[in-house]
């Protein structure tokens, strides 16, 4: 039981951790601003999120897991909420995304 | 382990703090400030000053990111370069610098038993505490019982700052009052679907989590600065999600500098009634029958006068702020 809780946090925490590291990777490589800010919610969303959960599984039941879920839920309404507002305020402020803007001429 | 996470935070510090200073948009610099002080609100939490941490986290990365940016809203964003080189000031940097390093060589190891710090009266407030006050939280003990001189002068600081900001920035507020979120008409993010319905949700929570901070500050890590930034947080999501209009109509100004006296008040009464009652001026033992039940009644209604003084006075900054119309 133990060993299985363990495989599954542990399952859970490498794949936080890799998704961090492709938002990351995404921040600093992605064309222009709204695909970097896609790749940075990644890591805000999933990779925080699943990296907590496996910290809950290595709590157990206890208050301390009940607190990370309490984060988790808390990261799961304000992370989107604040990719969303930056995006709607670049959107506002006249950011275009690079290549549509090409296509747009085009027609 | 800790030392890890310290150099690891404290490299990130610096290179956020070479960002703010190379920064020309004020804008990213509010932004790398915000940033700036959630390190340093995570170094405090390695160094185990939960307390510290979490004042840190709601004034600095919070409440003063928000009130810099209404700031910024009234101003340009761009800040005026010089390209003079100043040799004073870099000459005074680096011998400061040098003098700090050569400090550092007779400090102690990072948590030494036998540092000075922890040799001269940290013992007898962790002996005493458990008898005198009995609270779990030593910090809040020293805070507000057995150092309440500085806490009282803390208060009348906060007091003053918002006073004063009154003073300089609410001029002709009485009639015609325009207002204006930053970045938003007086309706506030109302057209924005996303963030009004998550700001709607999370306001009650936040709130609540505050009065949490506030009334368990005995027993955790809290108390009523850092309840006053939490809930002044949330009123001030309120704001922007609602528009200014709405959230004054919540907690109208005057109400707010009502709070702003009348927890500074607070304070000062809960000394002067402890005179009254033939004890020392802030001495709550002699409040009730019971020394350490009065200890609790003298501490909770000092960090209560603190929270509402804290909530009032970040809040009238806030709307004062907003309702400048922008210079042109």
């Amino acid at each position: 039981m133990q060993i299985a809780l363990d495989i599954a946090s542990w399952t859970l925490l490498i794949a936080g951790g890799a998704f961090v590291f492709t938002g990351g990777l995404g921040a600093l490589r992605m064309p222009d601003f709204y695909t970097r800010m896609h790749a940075a919610s990644l890591t805000d969303s999933l990779g925080t999120i699943l990296v907590l959960f496996g910290i809950a599984l290595q709590a157990g039941v206890s208050l301390a897991a009940l607190k990370l879920i309490t984060i988790t839920l808390f990261l799961l309404l304000t992370s989107p909420t604040a990719a969303y507002a930056l995006a709607n305020a670049a959107r506002l402020s006249g950011v275009n995304p690079e290549h549509v803007v090409a296509t747009n001429e085009q027609r | 382990m800790v030392v890890l996470f310290g150099l690891f935070l404290l490299t990130l510090l610096v290179i956020t703090a070479l960002g703010i200073v190379n920064a020309d948009n004020l804008f990213a610099a509010v932004m790398l400030m915000g940033i700036f002080s959630l390190q340093m609100a995570a170094i405090f939490f390695v160094l185990d000053a939960a307390d510290v941490a979490l004042t840190e986290a709601a004034v600095g990365a919070g409440v003063a990111t928000m009130l810099l940016l209404g700031a910024l809203a009234l101003t340009k964003d761009k800040e005026k370069r010089r390209r003079r080189r100043r040799w004073p000031a870099i000459v005074i940097v680096t011998v400061t610098t040098l003098m700090m390093i050569y400090a550092t060589f007779d400090m102690p190891r990072l948590g030494d038993p036998q540092a000075p710090v922890h040799q001269h009266v940290a013992p007898w407030y962790l002996s005493e505490t458990p008898k005198v006050i009995d609270i779990p939280n030593v910090v809040t003990a020293i805070l507000a019982s057995f150092r309440g001189y500085d806490t009282l002068g803390e208060v009348f600081v906060i007091f003053t700052a918002g006073v004063g900001v009154m003073f300089i920035l609410a001029n002709g507020s009485g009639n015609g009052r325009r207002t204006m979120v930053p970045s938003a008409d007086s309706t506030g993010l109302r057209h924005h679907l996303v963030p009004r319905v998550v700001g709607r949700l999370l306001v009650p929570f936040i709130v609540l989590f505050g009065l949490y901070v506030q009334f368990h500050g005995e027993y955790g890590p809290g108390g009523g600065f850092q309840a006053g930034a939490l809930i002044s947080a949330g009123l001030i999501l309120y704001a922007l999600v609602e528009g200014e209009k709405e959230a004054l109509r919540a907690i109208p100004l005057s109400v707010l500098v009502g709070m702003i006296a009348f927890g500074a008040f607070l304070f000062g009464a809960v000394g002067v009634v402890g005179m009254l009652f033939g004890g020392n001026f802030l001495d709550y033992s002699v409040l009730l029958s019971n020394p350490v039940a009065g200890q609790h009644l003298g501490i909770m209604l000092v960090e209560l006068g603190v929270g509402i003084t804290v909530t009032g006075v970040l809040l009238t900054i806030f709307h004062t702020i907003a309702a400048r119309r922008k210079d042109h």
